[in-house]
């Protein structure tokens, strides 16, 4: 092979060095030349979007679902700057996605020529890093890179922004192995010392607790097999914030349920009430601490995370592990066998009866109906129809999600996809397409608000083009929901703004984009509407009618610590005092 | 919680620290960060600054070295030792930082500024000016026949304390250059 090539071509060489399968993208005018390499080639699919806001959740669906980086094609202007909001929805939720954008000619920088935007300045805040490559010599070495900085120490998206000059010229090729090697090597082995003082205190603590994170899973899969062998050996309890579900299965003896803001009441009590907290790749992020001052006040905390910016950034760690949650993991287990395999088996077995006790509150119980679907109701019919089966789960943002996240059994990491950290709105679509082109046989579904779903509703015409099934099972209350909720709860009942008006007819929409639609507003034929969804060979969008005023429960109002939540309807009035109220 | 027997806001076990973090004290450290000297480095630890909400006192940089393609920032900052600490790692994680320096607790530091006065001025007043820049060890690096330029030395303290002196004797104009920052020793 030649080593002189023009830059464009030097993309598609290294995106297929790097061993990318699939480039989520739009075409424009500072990428034609690019586009024109992709249409002369058949190694690397192009999955063509409505919406570069798409192409990027979609690359992030690939990406949580494999382990691979996802990457994504756009062009200057306005096909960078509407991918921001998923740049940044990929920084908060450490997701390792390569963004490549066009620019205008290197000496039209800075003139405001057509379709001219700062990308790199733009992207700055939003990206784990960036380049602007002005030399076509070394846009492969930085693409190289690039791959290199997404994927090791905290995954996270990066962004190469080329100039359409430097896609015309011809350069040399740098293959990955000559490539420079980066010195952004971050540390993934634990300090010992710091393992032996955990390991000592796994050993005598009374309560001990696992509280999980996304870490976990983006550390790949021997992590969770470690964390599930960890855990099923010392009979400790594992909770899990929402990005970790699925490292430790649903179904295991040790599960007591997801924590946080909507979490269980059993595991928001035990986080309250532990005396060791041992943090596995999560950030005590504000929607899990409730208010810090109250915080686990009884417990001594161990912080397992690769990124040194998250250790003592909100709470205060006893013991602290910089490292790889699989790395340190290992050592720990290793060091606890070797030292005996010690618990104060006493101590967990009056834990465990004290956790047992809270669980039977059924915090999950909510009143149903015969004649309206409830949107719990909803979940779990899906849940109990697809158990099993080859199954991903997206979500969009809001109740629907938290509902999801509460009554969906997660067995296995990289299955369930939902935004996080920024939570954002339109996520959950885009990204069930992502995962369906990385899994095409896999049952995808994403489980939606309605408000969310208009969002990014258009790459239902993406669905359709590249015949990805994916299942969009849409909880309709003609509400957007949770703002509902937080407005009755803490803003007097007034509903400013939080209903949709005008909202289409989602089987006749789905009918326009060429794909089934359903509806179904009768609880009694919601199994038989699910098994018609999951059963038809094509991109399904299911209109489902639910009980329009429901709130979603537990909840842990803003500002307030983990032992005052709210367990039902019954009187939530004044639940959340005035400082609570300044706080999203 | 009764039965767990936990004191509400109990500190008992833990070193969890339930004082305000607001309440602790603010104090003065000076940063030395060796970033590789590519295009938007400077632009990335300023935003990291401006978007996590931290202070800077002061700011300089420059290439150290040459051939290795590094570059020294040295900033002044000011926030609560938890604060200090997070902006230490924050700087710690953006991949173009090669190294981040607390000057202020790795031992002791000589910290310089340099400063350009314009002071304008006849008679009397210009006589003192002069005066004055003597015992502060600033030199005269321009003169005209109703001003001088003096090149002054030293901790921002005493560039300070000089600035007050000439202000009262027709100081028209002021250039810093921002602390530079050495650890004593080897």
């Amino acid at each position: 092979m030649s080593r002189q090539m023009t830059g464009a071509k030097m993309v598609i060489q290294a995106l297929r060095d790097q061993g990318v399968d699939t480039v989520f993208g739009y075409p424009g005018g500072a990428v034609l030349p690019i586009y024109d390499e992709i249409f002369q080639q058949n190694d690397i699919r192009h999955i063509l979007v409505r919406h570069e806001q798409g192409a990027v959740h979609m690359a992030e669906g690939y990406a949580r679902s494999t382990g691979r980086p996802g990457v994504v094609l756009v062009t200057s202007g306005p096909g960078a700057t509407n991918a921001v909001t998923g740049l940044t929805d990929a920084l908060m939720d450490s997701i390792p996605i390569v963004v490549l954008t066009g620019q205008v000619p290197t000496f039209m920088i800075g003139t405001d020529g057509f379709q001219e935007a700062d990308t790199v300045g733009i992207t700055r805040p939003c990206t784990k890093h960036n380049w602007l490559v002005k030399d076509t010599d070394r846009l492969a070495e930085t693409i190289h890179q690039a791959f290199h900085i997404a994927t090791h120490g905290r995954p996270g998206p990066v962004l190469i922004d080329i100039p359409k000059d430097v896609q015309f010229a011809t350069g040399t090729y740098t293959p990955p192995k000559e490539a420079r090697v980066s010195h952004y090597q971050p540390r993934v082995k634990g300090d010992l010392a710091q393992i032996t003082r955990l390991v000592e205190m796994i050993e005598t603590a009374e309560r001990p607790l696992f509280y999980t994170g996304g870490g976990v899973i983006n550390s790949g899969p021997a992590a969770s097999q470690l964390l599930r062998e960890l855990v099923d050996a010392t009979g400790i309890p594992v909770t899990s914030t929402l990005m970790g579900l699925g490292a430790y299965p649903a179904s295991g003896r040790n599960w007591i349920g997801m924590l946080g803001m909507h979490g269980l009441y059993e595991a928001n009590l035990a986080m309250h009430g532990c005396d060791l907290m041992i943090n596995v790749g999560a950030r005590f992020d504000d929607r899990i601490t409730g208010r810090i001052k109250d915080f686990s006040p009884g417990s001594k905390k161990a912080h397992i995370d690769i990124d040194p910016s998250s250790i003592n950034k909100v709470i205060h760690v006893d013991v602290p592990i910089l490292g790889d949650v699989a790395h340190v993991l290992e050592d720990v287990l290793k060091l606890w066998k070797s030292r005996g395999r010690k618990v104060n088996r006493e101590a967990l077995a009056k834990w465990w009866a004290q956790i047992g006790e809270w669980k039977a509150v059924d915090c999950l119980a909510y009143r149903p109906s015969e004649t309206t679907i409830k949107p719990q109701l909803a979940i779990q019919r899906l849940e109990a129809l697809t158990r099993g089966m080859n199954r991903y789960v997206t979500t969009e943002v809001g109740q629907h999600q938290m509902w999801a996240a509460q009554f969906m059994i997660f067995e296995e990491p990289n299955r369930w996809m939902t935004s996080g950290g920024l939570g954002t709105m339109g996520y959950g679509l885009p990204a069930s397409i992502g995962v369906q082109i990385a899994h095409p046989d896999a049952l995808v579904i994403n489980v939606a608000g309605e408000a969310s779903w208009l969002m990014n509703m258009q790459e239902m015409g993406t669905a359709v083009q590249f015949r990805a099934p994916v299942k969009q099972f849409i909880l309709n209350n003609e509400r957007l929901g949770m703002v509902r909720q937080w407005q009755e709860l803490l803003h007097g009942e007034r509903y400013s703004h939080s209903w949709s008006e005008s909202l289409p007819d989602f089987v006749k929409l789905a009918e326009a984009f060429g794909c089934k639609g359903l509806r179904c507003t009768d609880p009694k034929d919601l199994d038989d509407a699910i098994m018609e969804m999951i059963s038809h060979d094509g991109p399904v969008v299911f209109d489902c009618v639910v009980e329009k005023h429901e709130n979603c429960f537990p909840m842990i109002p803003s500002g307030k610590p983990h032992n005052e939540m709210l367990l039902g309807d019954a009187d939530t009035r004044g639940a959340i005092g005035a400082r609570g109220a300044v706080l999203v | 919680m009764a039965a767990l027997n936990i004191k509400k806001g109990s500190t008992s076990h833990s070193a969890y620290d339930l004082r305000d973090p607001n309440a602790q004290a603010v104090e003065r450290h000076t940063l030395a960060v060796i970033v590789d000297n590519e295009a938007g480095v400077l632009a990335r630890v300023i935003g990291l600054f401006s978007g996590r909400g931290y202070n800077i006192d002061s700011l300089t940089v420059a290439e150290t070295d040459h051939a290795g393609h590094l570059s020294r920032i040295t900033v002044v900052t000011r926030g609560t030792p938890a604060v200090i600490e997070q902006i230490k790692a924050q700087l710690g994680r953006l991949v173009q930082v090669r190294e981040v320096h607390d000057l202020t607790v790795e031992g002791p530091a000589v910290e310089r500024e340099l400063a350009l006065f314009k002071v304008a001025g006849t008679g009397e007043k210009r006589i003192e000016a002069l005066r004055l820049a003597e015992i502060f060890r600033a030199s005269v690096v321009d003169s005209t026949l109703e001003s001088f330029v003096f090149e002054i030395t030293g901790t921002s303290e005493k560039i300070d304390a000089f600035a007050e002196l000439m202000r009262p004797l027709g100081l028209r104009d002021v250039a810093r250059t921002g602390i530079a920052a050495l650890a004593r020793g080897i």
